[in-house]
Protein backbone atom coordinates (compact mmCIF):
# COMPACT_ATOMS: atom_id res chain seq x y z
CA UNK A 1 0.00 0.00 0.00
CA UNK A 2 2.56 2.54 1.12
CA UNK A 3 5.21 1.40 -1.34
CA UNK A 4 3.41 2.30 -4.52
CA UNK A 5 2.91 6.03 -3.89
CA UNK A 6 6.56 6.30 -2.88
CA UNK A 7 7.58 4.73 -6.16
CA UNK A 8 5.26 6.98 -8.05
CA UNK A 9 6.64 10.16 -6.51
CA UNK A 10 10.01 10.30 -8.28
CA UNK A 11 8.25 9.73 -11.57
CA UNK A 12 6.01 12.65 -10.83
CA UNK A 13 8.94 14.78 -9.87
CA UNK A 14 10.76 13.90 -13.05
CA UNK A 15 7.71 14.88 -14.93
CA UNK A 16 7.52 18.27 -13.22
CA UNK A 17 11.22 18.84 -13.62
CA UNK A 18 10.93 18.28 -17.31
CA UNK A 19 8.21 20.86 -17.39
CA UNK A 20 10.33 23.36 -15.53
CA UNK A 21 13.13 22.98 -18.05
CA UNK A 22 10.87 23.75 -20.97
CA UNK A 23 9.54 26.76 -19.11
CA UNK A 24 13.01 28.13 -18.37
CA UNK A 25 12.78 30.97 -20.85
CA UNK A 26 9.63 32.56 -19.40
CA UNK A 27 11.03 32.10 -15.89
CA UNK A 28 14.14 34.14 -16.61
CA UNK A 29 11.87 36.67 -18.23
CA UNK A 30 9.91 36.91 -14.98
CA UNK A 31 13.13 37.21 -13.00
CA UNK A 32 14.31 40.05 -15.16
CA UNK A 33 11.02 41.83 -14.56
CA UNK A 34 10.97 41.30 -10.80
CA UNK A 35 13.21 44.22 -9.86
CA UNK A 36 11.29 46.86 -11.83
CA UNK A 37 8.06 45.39 -10.44
CA UNK A 38 9.27 45.88 -6.87
CA UNK A 39 10.31 49.37 -7.81
CA UNK A 40 7.01 50.14 -9.45
CA UNK A 41 5.12 49.09 -6.30
CA UNK A 42 7.23 51.53 -4.32
CA UNK A 43 6.76 54.22 -6.91
CA UNK A 44 3.05 53.55 -6.83
CA UNK A 45 3.03 54.58 -3.18
CA UNK A 46 5.42 57.49 -3.39
CA UNK A 47 4.51 59.05 -6.71
CA UNK A 48 0.86 60.02 -6.01
CA UNK A 49 1.66 62.15 -2.93
CA UNK A 50 4.64 63.70 -4.73
CA UNK A 51 2.53 64.55 -7.75
CA UNK A 52 -0.20 66.04 -5.54
CA UNK A 53 2.38 68.04 -3.60
CA UNK A 54 4.00 69.37 -6.78
CA UNK A 55 0.61 70.31 -8.16
CA UNK A 56 -0.36 72.19 -4.99
CA UNK A 57 2.98 74.00 -4.87
CA UNK A 58 2.63 75.10 -8.48
CA UNK A 59 -0.94 76.23 -7.81
CA UNK A 60 0.24 78.18 -4.76
CA UNK A 61 3.13 79.69 -6.69
CA UNK A 62 0.78 80.84 -9.46
CA UNK A 63 -1.90 82.26 -7.15
CA UNK A 64 0.58 84.15 -4.93
CA UNK A 65 2.99 85.24 -7.66
CA UNK A 66 1.72 88.82 -7.85
CA UNK A 67 3.91 91.25 -5.84
CA UNK A 68 0.85 92.54 -3.99
CA UNK A 69 -0.19 89.10 -2.69
CA UNK A 70 -0.43 89.02 1.11
CA UNK A 71 0.92 85.44 1.28
CA UNK A 72 4.34 84.75 -0.23
CA UNK A 73 4.66 82.04 -2.91
CA UNK A 74 6.73 78.92 -2.06
CA UNK A 75 9.79 80.14 -3.91
CA UNK A 76 9.90 83.29 -1.77
CA UNK A 77 9.20 81.28 1.39
CA UNK A 78 12.30 79.17 0.72
CA UNK A 79 14.53 82.09 -0.16
CA UNK A 80 13.40 84.18 2.82
CA UNK A 81 13.68 81.37 5.35
CA UNK A 82 16.84 79.82 3.96
CA UNK A 83 18.82 80.94 7.01
CA UNK A 84 16.31 79.22 9.32
CA UNK A 85 16.27 76.05 7.24
CA UNK A 86 20.04 75.60 7.10
CA UNK A 87 20.73 76.70 10.70
CA UNK A 88 18.20 74.85 12.84
CA UNK A 89 20.66 74.58 15.75
CA UNK A 90 21.49 78.29 15.86
CA UNK A 91 21.80 79.64 19.41
CA UNK A 92 21.19 83.34 19.97
CA UNK A 93 19.95 85.69 22.65
CA UNK A 94 16.57 85.14 24.39
CA UNK A 95 13.96 83.89 21.95
CA UNK A 96 16.33 84.25 19.00
CA UNK A 97 17.02 80.54 18.62
CA UNK A 98 17.16 78.01 15.79
CA UNK A 99 13.91 76.25 14.91
CA UNK A 100 15.17 73.00 16.39
CA UNK A 101 15.37 74.58 19.84
CA UNK A 102 11.90 76.07 19.50
CA UNK A 103 10.45 72.71 18.57
CA UNK A 104 12.43 70.98 21.30
CA UNK A 105 11.10 73.42 23.91
CA UNK A 106 7.54 72.75 22.73
CA UNK A 107 8.16 69.00 22.72
CA UNK A 108 9.48 69.12 26.28
CA UNK A 109 6.31 70.83 27.49
CA UNK A 110 4.17 68.37 25.58
CA UNK A 111 6.17 65.43 26.89
CA UNK A 112 5.76 66.48 30.49
CA UNK A 113 2.09 67.44 30.27
CA UNK A 114 1.25 64.41 28.19
CA UNK A 115 3.05 61.92 30.44
CA UNK A 116 1.26 63.30 33.48
CA UNK A 117 -2.02 63.09 31.55
CA UNK A 118 -1.28 59.48 30.53
CA UNK A 119 -0.56 58.39 34.11
CA UNK A 120 -3.47 60.24 35.67
CA UNK A 121 -5.76 59.43 32.76
CA UNK A 122 -5.15 55.68 32.87
CA UNK A 123 -5.52 55.65 36.66
CA UNK A 124 -8.76 57.65 36.62
CA UNK A 125 -10.03 55.70 33.62
CA UNK A 126 -9.35 52.45 35.46
CA UNK A 127 -11.28 53.76 38.46
CA UNK A 128 -14.25 54.86 36.37
CA UNK A 129 -14.16 51.64 34.37
CA UNK A 130 -13.99 49.44 37.45
CA UNK A 131 -16.45 51.01 39.83
CA UNK A 132 -20.05 51.86 39.08
CA UNK A 133 -20.08 54.43 41.84
CA UNK A 134 -16.96 56.17 40.56
CA UNK A 135 -18.52 56.25 37.13
CA UNK A 136 -21.81 57.69 38.33
CA UNK A 137 -19.97 60.28 40.37
CA UNK A 138 -17.25 61.29 37.94
CA UNK A 139 -18.54 60.67 34.46
CA UNK A 140 -20.95 63.67 34.32
CA UNK A 141 -18.16 65.95 35.51
CA UNK A 142 -15.75 64.54 32.93
CA UNK A 143 -18.30 64.93 30.19
CA UNK A 144 -18.75 68.63 31.00
CA UNK A 145 -15.07 69.41 31.56
CA UNK A 146 -13.86 67.71 28.41
CA UNK A 147 -15.84 70.15 26.26
CA UNK A 148 -13.96 73.14 27.72
CA UNK A 149 -11.56 74.38 25.02
CA UNK A 150 -7.90 73.95 26.05
CA UNK A 151 -7.05 77.65 25.96
CA UNK A 152 -9.94 78.49 28.27
CA UNK A 153 -7.92 76.82 31.02
CA UNK A 154 -4.92 79.05 30.45
CA UNK A 155 -5.98 82.19 32.40
CA UNK A 156 -6.99 80.01 35.33
CA UNK A 157 -3.71 78.11 35.33
CA UNK A 158 -1.70 81.32 34.92
CA UNK A 159 -3.47 82.61 38.00
CA UNK A 160 -2.72 79.40 39.87
CA UNK A 161 0.91 78.82 38.80
CA UNK A 162 1.89 82.49 38.30
CA UNK A 163 4.28 81.37 35.56
CA UNK A 164 3.99 80.62 31.87
CA UNK A 165 5.78 77.31 31.63
CA UNK A 166 3.83 75.28 34.22
CA UNK A 167 0.64 76.83 32.90
CA UNK A 168 1.37 75.60 29.38
CA UNK A 169 2.15 72.16 30.77
CA UNK A 170 -1.10 72.20 32.69
CA UNK A 171 -3.01 73.12 29.53
CA UNK A 172 -1.44 70.15 27.75
CA UNK A 173 -2.32 67.93 30.68
CA UNK A 174 -5.94 69.02 30.83
CA UNK A 175 -6.29 68.74 27.06
CA UNK A 176 -4.86 65.27 26.71
CA UNK A 177 -6.38 63.67 29.78
CA UNK A 178 -10.05 63.39 28.72
CA UNK A 179 -9.71 61.06 25.74
CA UNK A 180 -7.30 58.93 27.79
CA UNK A 181 -9.72 58.68 30.73
CA UNK A 182 -12.73 57.95 28.57
CA UNK A 183 -11.06 55.37 26.35
CA UNK A 184 -9.43 53.59 29.28
CA UNK A 185 -12.78 53.41 31.06
CA UNK A 186 -14.49 52.00 27.96
CA UNK A 187 -11.68 49.47 27.51
CA UNK A 188 -11.98 48.30 31.08
CA UNK A 189 -15.78 48.08 30.88
CA UNK A 190 -15.32 45.88 27.82
CA UNK A 191 -13.03 43.34 29.48
CA UNK A 192 -14.78 40.02 28.85
CA UNK A 193 -16.48 38.50 31.89
CA UNK A 194 -14.40 35.36 31.31
CA UNK A 195 -11.17 37.15 32.13
CA UNK A 196 -12.76 38.59 35.26
CA UNK A 197 -13.89 35.09 36.23
CA UNK A 198 -10.39 33.72 35.74
CA UNK A 199 -9.08 36.45 38.04
CA UNK A 200 -11.77 35.69 40.62
CA UNK A 201 -11.13 31.95 40.62
CA UNK A 202 -7.40 32.55 41.05
CA UNK A 203 -8.13 35.24 43.65
CA UNK A 204 -5.83 37.78 42.05
CA UNK A 205 -5.52 40.85 44.26
CA UNK A 206 -6.28 44.36 42.99
CA UNK A 207 -2.71 45.05 41.94
CA UNK A 208 -2.28 41.72 40.15
CA UNK A 209 -5.64 42.17 38.46
CA UNK A 210 -4.65 45.65 37.33
CA UNK A 211 -1.28 44.66 35.87
CA UNK A 212 -2.02 41.16 34.60
CA UNK A 213 -5.59 41.42 33.31
CA UNK A 214 -6.88 44.96 33.17
CA UNK A 215 -4.03 46.80 31.44
CA UNK A 216 -3.28 44.16 28.78
CA UNK A 217 -6.97 43.55 28.08
CA UNK A 218 -7.76 47.25 27.77
CA UNK A 219 -4.51 48.14 25.97
CA UNK A 220 -6.04 48.63 22.51
CA UNK A 221 -8.56 51.09 23.93
CA UNK A 222 -5.98 52.84 26.09
CA UNK A 223 -3.76 53.38 23.08
CA UNK A 224 -6.63 54.83 21.10
CA UNK A 225 -7.01 57.38 23.90
CA UNK A 226 -3.27 58.01 24.01
CA UNK A 227 -3.19 58.65 20.27
CA UNK A 228 -6.05 61.12 20.38
CA UNK A 229 -4.37 62.70 23.41
CA UNK A 230 -1.01 63.28 21.71
CA UNK A 231 -2.74 64.89 18.73
CA UNK A 232 -4.71 67.24 20.96
CA UNK A 233 -1.59 68.08 23.01
CA UNK A 234 0.28 69.17 19.94
CA UNK A 235 -2.71 71.22 18.82
CA UNK A 236 -2.92 72.93 22.19
CA UNK A 237 0.77 73.64 22.74
CA UNK A 238 1.07 75.95 19.74
CA UNK A 239 -1.90 78.02 20.90
CA UNK A 240 -0.78 78.06 24.52
CA UNK A 241 2.75 79.14 23.64
CA UNK A 242 1.44 82.01 21.56
CA UNK A 243 0.01 83.41 24.76
CA UNK A 244 2.72 82.57 27.28
CA UNK A 245 5.75 83.57 25.19
CA UNK A 246 9.31 82.29 25.66
CA UNK A 247 11.09 79.76 23.49
CA UNK A 248 8.69 77.45 21.68
CA UNK A 249 7.30 76.96 18.22
CA UNK A 250 3.99 78.63 19.16
CA UNK A 251 5.65 81.81 20.27
CA UNK A 252 7.93 81.68 17.25
CA UNK A 253 4.84 81.85 15.05
CA UNK A 254 3.34 84.69 17.09
CA UNK A 255 6.62 86.56 17.05
CA UNK A 256 6.88 86.14 13.29
CA UNK A 257 3.35 87.46 12.87
CA UNK A 258 4.17 90.53 14.97
CA UNK A 259 7.20 91.21 12.77
CA UNK A 260 5.21 90.38 9.59
CA UNK A 261 7.56 87.53 8.62
CA UNK A 262 4.98 85.51 6.71
CA UNK A 263 7.55 83.12 5.27
CA UNK A 264 8.75 82.17 8.76
CA UNK A 265 5.17 81.39 9.76
CA UNK A 266 4.70 79.13 6.78
CA UNK A 267 7.93 77.28 7.46
CA UNK A 268 6.97 76.86 11.11
CA UNK A 269 3.55 75.51 10.11
CA UNK A 270 5.20 72.89 7.93
CA UNK A 271 7.47 71.87 10.82
CA UNK A 272 4.54 71.74 13.24
CA UNK A 273 2.64 69.52 10.84
CA UNK A 274 5.56 67.14 10.35
CA UNK A 275 6.29 66.89 14.07
CA UNK A 276 2.60 66.28 14.84
CA UNK A 277 2.52 63.53 12.25
CA UNK A 278 5.67 61.93 13.67
CA UNK A 279 4.25 62.04 17.21
CA UNK A 280 1.10 60.30 16.02
CA UNK A 281 3.10 57.65 14.16
CA UNK A 282 5.30 57.11 17.21
CA UNK A 283 2.33 56.38 19.51
CA UNK A 284 0.72 54.25 16.79
CA UNK A 285 3.81 52.09 16.40
CA UNK A 286 4.22 51.66 20.16
CA UNK A 287 0.56 50.61 20.25
CA UNK A 288 1.16 48.12 17.47
CA UNK A 289 4.01 46.48 19.34
CA UNK A 290 2.29 46.46 22.73
CA UNK A 291 -1.13 45.24 21.60
CA UNK A 292 -0.02 42.73 18.98
CA UNK A 293 -1.18 39.83 21.13
CA UNK A 294 -4.18 41.39 22.75
CA UNK A 295 -6.69 41.73 19.98
CA UNK A 296 -7.36 38.14 19.00
CA UNK A 297 -8.14 35.38 21.43
CA UNK B 1 -21.77 7.46 57.22
CA UNK B 2 -19.31 10.31 56.87
CA UNK B 3 -20.25 13.70 55.53
CA UNK B 4 -20.19 14.11 51.75
CA UNK B 5 -17.14 15.78 50.20
CA UNK B 6 -19.15 18.33 48.28
CA UNK B 7 -22.78 18.97 48.98
CA UNK B 8 -25.35 21.26 47.45
CA UNK B 9 -28.18 21.86 49.87
CA UNK B 10 -31.54 23.08 48.65
CA UNK B 11 -30.21 25.60 46.19
CA UNK B 12 -32.76 28.12 44.94
CA UNK B 13 -31.83 30.69 42.36
CA UNK B 14 -34.11 33.57 41.51
CA UNK B 15 -33.12 36.23 39.04
CA UNK B 16 -34.91 39.53 39.51
CA UNK B 17 -34.91 42.15 36.85
CA UNK B 18 -37.04 45.20 37.51
CA UNK B 19 -40.26 43.98 39.05
CA UNK B 20 -40.24 40.56 37.41
CA UNK B 21 -38.40 37.63 38.92
CA UNK B 22 -37.71 34.23 37.40
CA UNK B 23 -36.93 31.20 39.43
CA UNK B 24 -34.16 29.36 37.65
CA UNK B 25 -33.27 26.64 40.13
CA UNK B 26 -35.68 25.05 42.54
CA UNK B 27 -34.51 23.10 45.58
CA UNK B 28 -31.45 21.51 44.01
CA UNK B 29 -29.69 19.16 46.42
CA UNK B 30 -26.80 16.92 45.56
CA UNK B 31 -24.05 15.08 47.43
CA UNK B 32 -20.78 14.31 45.70
CA UNK B 33 -18.14 11.94 47.05
CA UNK B 34 -14.45 12.50 46.76
CA UNK B 35 -13.08 11.32 43.41
CA UNK B 36 -16.51 11.07 41.85
CA UNK B 37 -17.15 12.19 38.28
CA UNK B 38 -20.60 13.75 38.03
CA UNK B 39 -22.25 15.03 34.88
CA UNK B 40 -25.11 17.46 34.92
CA UNK B 41 -27.21 17.17 31.80
CA UNK B 42 -30.28 19.03 30.66
CA UNK B 43 -31.71 21.09 27.85
CA UNK B 44 -30.36 24.56 27.32
CA UNK B 45 -31.91 27.12 29.62
CA UNK B 46 -32.37 24.67 32.48
CA UNK B 47 -29.93 26.56 34.66
CA UNK B 48 -27.15 23.99 34.68
CA UNK B 49 -24.51 26.61 34.01
CA UNK B 50 -25.98 28.73 36.78
CA UNK B 51 -25.67 25.75 39.09
CA UNK B 52 -22.01 25.33 38.19
CA UNK B 53 -21.38 29.04 38.73
CA UNK B 54 -22.95 28.75 42.17
CA UNK B 55 -20.61 25.89 43.06
CA UNK B 56 -17.71 27.91 41.67
CA UNK B 57 -18.80 30.84 43.82
CA UNK B 58 -19.07 33.13 40.81
CA UNK B 59 -22.82 33.48 41.36
CA UNK B 60 -24.51 33.66 44.72
CA UNK B 61 -27.50 31.41 45.27
CA UNK B 62 -30.70 33.06 46.43
CA UNK B 63 -31.28 30.35 49.02
CA UNK B 64 -29.42 27.24 49.99
CA UNK B 65 -25.81 26.51 50.57
CA UNK B 66 -22.84 24.76 48.97
CA UNK B 67 -20.51 22.94 51.35
CA UNK B 68 -17.06 21.75 50.36
CA UNK B 69 -15.45 19.57 53.04
CA UNK B 70 -17.89 21.06 55.50
CA UNK B 71 -16.97 24.67 54.72
CA UNK B 72 -19.46 27.07 53.16
CA UNK B 73 -18.65 28.23 49.64
CA UNK B 74 -19.38 31.93 49.29
CA UNK B 75 -16.69 33.21 46.92
CA UNK B 76 -14.68 31.88 44.00
CA UNK B 77 -11.38 30.30 44.89
CA UNK B 78 -8.65 28.03 43.61
CA UNK B 79 -10.07 25.01 45.47
CA UNK B 80 -12.78 24.94 42.78
CA UNK B 81 -11.12 25.36 39.40
CA UNK B 82 -13.35 26.09 36.44
CA UNK B 83 -12.71 25.10 32.84
CA UNK B 84 -14.84 27.55 30.91
CA UNK B 85 -16.67 26.62 27.75
CA UNK B 86 -14.74 29.12 25.65
CA UNK B 87 -11.38 28.27 27.29
CA UNK B 88 -10.88 31.86 28.63
CA UNK B 89 -7.16 31.85 28.08
CA UNK B 90 -5.55 35.25 28.25
CA UNK B 91 -4.58 36.06 24.65
CA UNK B 92 -1.57 38.19 25.53
CA UNK B 93 0.12 35.34 27.41
CA UNK B 94 1.71 32.24 25.91
CA UNK B 95 0.38 28.77 26.64
CA UNK B 96 3.07 28.36 29.28
CA UNK B 97 2.43 31.78 30.83
CA UNK B 98 -1.29 31.12 31.06
CA UNK B 99 -0.70 28.04 33.19
CA UNK B 100 2.19 29.66 35.03
CA UNK B 101 0.02 32.63 36.06
CA UNK B 102 -2.27 30.25 37.93
CA UNK B 103 0.61 28.22 39.38
CA UNK B 104 2.47 31.34 40.52
CA UNK B 105 -0.60 32.72 42.22
CA UNK B 106 -1.67 29.57 44.02
CA UNK B 107 1.73 28.18 44.99
CA UNK B 108 3.62 31.44 45.56
CA UNK B 109 4.08 30.62 49.23
CA UNK B 110 4.63 26.89 49.06
CA UNK B 111 6.77 26.18 45.99
CA UNK B 112 10.06 27.69 44.87
CA UNK B 113 10.46 29.34 41.48
CA UNK B 114 12.06 26.22 40.01
CA UNK B 115 9.36 24.00 41.47
CA UNK B 116 6.65 26.20 40.03
CA UNK B 117 8.27 25.93 36.60
CA UNK B 118 8.49 22.15 36.98
CA UNK B 119 4.88 21.97 38.04
CA UNK B 120 3.72 24.12 35.12
CA UNK B 121 5.59 21.86 32.71
CA UNK B 122 4.24 18.74 34.42
CA UNK B 123 0.68 19.93 33.83
CA UNK B 124 1.35 20.89 30.24
CA UNK B 125 2.74 17.36 29.78
CA UNK B 126 -0.44 15.96 31.26
CA UNK B 127 -2.47 17.49 28.45
CA UNK B 128 0.33 16.99 25.90
CA UNK B 129 0.82 20.66 25.20
CA UNK B 130 4.55 21.01 25.95
CA UNK B 131 5.35 21.37 22.26
CA UNK B 132 3.25 24.55 22.03
CA UNK B 133 4.39 26.13 25.29
CA UNK B 134 5.63 29.33 23.66
CA UNK B 135 2.67 29.80 21.34
CA UNK B 136 -0.10 32.29 22.00
CA UNK B 137 -3.67 31.01 22.31
CA UNK B 138 -4.49 32.53 18.91
CA UNK B 139 -1.85 30.31 17.31
CA UNK B 140 -3.21 26.96 18.51
CA UNK B 141 -6.40 25.07 17.61
CA UNK B 142 -9.62 25.12 19.61
CA UNK B 143 -8.96 21.68 21.06
CA UNK B 144 -5.47 22.72 22.15
CA UNK B 145 -6.83 25.86 23.81
CA UNK B 146 -9.25 23.75 25.79
CA UNK B 147 -6.40 21.41 26.79
CA UNK B 148 -4.46 24.39 28.10
CA UNK B 149 -7.59 25.48 29.95
CA UNK B 150 -7.74 22.04 31.55
CA UNK B 151 -4.02 22.17 32.38
CA UNK B 152 -4.50 25.54 34.03
CA UNK B 153 -7.38 24.19 36.10
CA UNK B 154 -5.52 20.99 37.08
CA UNK B 155 -2.34 22.90 37.90
CA UNK B 156 -3.90 24.63 40.89
CA UNK B 157 -4.78 21.23 42.40
CA UNK B 158 -8.43 22.03 43.04
CA UNK B 159 -10.57 20.00 45.40
CA UNK B 160 -13.25 20.04 42.75
CA UNK B 161 -12.80 20.46 39.03
CA UNK B 162 -15.73 22.24 37.41
CA UNK B 163 -16.14 21.75 33.67
CA UNK B 164 -18.65 24.01 31.95
CA UNK B 165 -19.47 22.28 28.65
CA UNK B 166 -15.75 21.96 28.09
CA UNK B 167 -15.99 20.27 24.72
CA UNK B 168 -19.11 21.99 23.43
CA UNK B 169 -17.33 24.19 20.91
CA UNK B 170 -15.17 21.40 19.45
CA UNK B 171 -15.62 19.10 16.49
CA UNK B 172 -16.56 15.48 17.17
CA UNK B 173 -13.11 13.95 16.64
CA UNK B 174 -11.28 16.47 18.80
CA UNK B 175 -13.99 16.10 21.40
CA UNK B 176 -13.54 12.32 21.55
CA UNK B 177 -9.80 12.73 21.87
CA UNK B 178 -10.17 15.21 24.73
CA UNK B 179 -12.75 13.05 26.49
CA UNK B 180 -10.24 10.21 26.47
CA UNK B 181 -7.61 12.52 27.90
CA UNK B 182 -9.92 13.72 30.63
CA UNK B 183 -10.76 10.10 31.51
CA UNK B 184 -7.08 9.27 31.65
CA UNK B 185 -6.35 12.25 33.89
CA UNK B 186 -9.27 11.37 36.13
CA UNK B 187 -7.94 7.83 36.49
CA UNK B 188 -4.47 9.12 37.28
CA UNK B 189 -5.32 11.93 39.68
CA UNK B 190 -8.74 10.80 40.98
CA UNK B 191 -10.13 14.35 40.92
CA UNK B 192 -13.63 15.16 41.96
CA UNK B 193 -15.28 16.47 38.83
CA UNK B 194 -18.55 18.25 38.15
CA UNK B 195 -19.20 18.56 34.45
CA UNK B 196 -21.98 20.38 32.62
CA UNK B 197 -22.82 18.81 29.30
CA UNK B 198 -25.59 18.45 26.76
CA UNK B 199 -24.02 15.44 25.12
CA UNK B 200 -25.58 12.13 26.21
CA UNK B 201 -22.68 9.94 25.08
CA UNK B 202 -20.17 12.17 26.79
CA UNK B 203 -22.12 12.01 30.04
CA UNK B 204 -22.41 8.21 30.01
CA UNK B 205 -18.82 7.66 28.94
CA UNK B 206 -17.22 9.87 31.57
CA UNK B 207 -19.48 9.87 34.59
CA UNK B 208 -20.01 7.82 37.68
CA UNK B 209 -23.38 9.47 38.08
CA UNK B 210 -25.49 11.56 35.73
CA UNK B 211 -27.67 14.28 37.19
CA UNK B 212 -30.59 15.01 34.90
CA UNK B 213 -32.23 18.40 35.19
CA UNK B 214 -35.85 19.14 34.33
CA UNK B 215 -36.62 22.04 32.04
CA UNK B 216 -36.55 25.58 33.29
CA UNK B 217 -37.86 27.87 34.54
CA UNK B 218 -37.74 26.52 38.05
CA UNK B 219 -35.55 23.58 37.07
CA UNK B 220 -34.86 20.87 39.57
CA UNK B 221 -33.04 17.57 39.60
CA UNK B 222 -35.29 15.12 37.81
CA UNK B 223 -33.31 11.96 38.22
CA UNK B 224 -29.86 10.78 39.17
CA UNK B 225 -28.57 7.84 37.19
CA UNK B 226 -25.73 5.60 38.35
CA UNK B 227 -23.38 4.51 35.59
CA UNK B 228 -21.96 1.22 36.88
CA UNK B 229 -19.41 0.78 34.10
CA UNK B 230 -15.98 -0.41 35.16
CA UNK B 231 -12.98 1.82 34.54
CA UNK B 232 -10.90 2.18 32.48
CA UNK B 233 -13.59 2.59 29.88
CA UNK B 234 -12.94 2.28 26.17
CA UNK B 235 -15.39 3.96 23.86
CA UNK B 236 -15.20 1.29 21.17
CA UNK B 237 -15.94 -1.59 23.54
CA UNK B 238 -18.75 0.36 25.16
CA UNK B 239 -20.72 0.74 21.95
CA UNK B 240 -22.05 -2.80 22.32
CA UNK B 241 -22.01 -2.94 26.14
CA UNK B 242 -25.47 -3.59 27.53
CA UNK B 243 -24.99 -1.42 30.62
CA UNK B 244 -23.81 1.44 28.42
CA UNK B 245 -26.79 1.07 26.12
CA UNK B 246 -29.16 0.91 29.07
CA UNK B 247 -27.73 4.07 30.65
CA UNK B 248 -27.68 5.89 27.36
CA UNK B 249 -31.30 5.09 26.62
CA UNK B 250 -32.30 6.04 30.17
CA UNK B 251 -30.82 9.51 29.67
CA UNK B 252 -32.28 9.83 26.18
CA UNK B 253 -35.72 8.83 27.45
CA UNK B 254 -35.50 11.37 30.24
CA UNK B 255 -34.45 14.18 27.92
CA UNK B 256 -36.60 13.47 24.90
CA UNK B 257 -39.69 11.68 26.22
CA UNK B 258 -40.46 12.99 29.65
CA UNK B 259 -38.79 16.38 29.52
CA UNK B 260 -38.81 17.32 25.90
CA UNK B 261 -37.95 20.94 25.29
CA UNK B 262 -41.12 22.30 23.71
CA UNK B 263 -39.68 25.48 22.22
CA UNK B 264 -36.87 23.60 20.54
CA UNK B 265 -39.25 21.45 18.46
Amino acid sequence: MTASPVRMNPQKQQHTQAKVVTLSTPRSYVARRRFPQWLSTLAGHILPPLVTLAFLLILWEVICSSPTASVPPPSRVVSETWELIVHPFYVGQGVDQGLFWHILASLKRVALGYCLAAIAGIALGALVGQSDWAMRGLDPIFQVLRTVPPLAWLPLSLAAFKDGNPSAIFVIFITAIWPIIINTAVGIRNIPQDYRNVARVLRLNQFEYFTKIMIPAAAPYIFTGLRIGIGLSWLAIVAAEMLIGGVGIGFFIWDAWNSSRMSDIILALIYVGIVGYLLDRAIASIAKVVTRNTLSA
Amino acid sequence: MSKPYLSLEQIDMVFSRGGASTQVLNQVSLDVDKGEFISIIGHSGCGKSTLLNIVAGLTEATRGVVLLEGAVVDAPGPDRAVVFQNHSLLPWLTVYENVKLAVDKVFSGTKSRAERHEWTMRNLELVQMVHARDKRPSEVSGGMKQRVGIARALAIEPKVLLLDEPFGALDALTRAHLQDQVMQIHTELANTVLMITHDVDEAVLLSDRIVMMTNGPSAKIGEVLDVPLVRPRRRIELVSDTTYIRCRSAVLKFLYERHRLVEAA
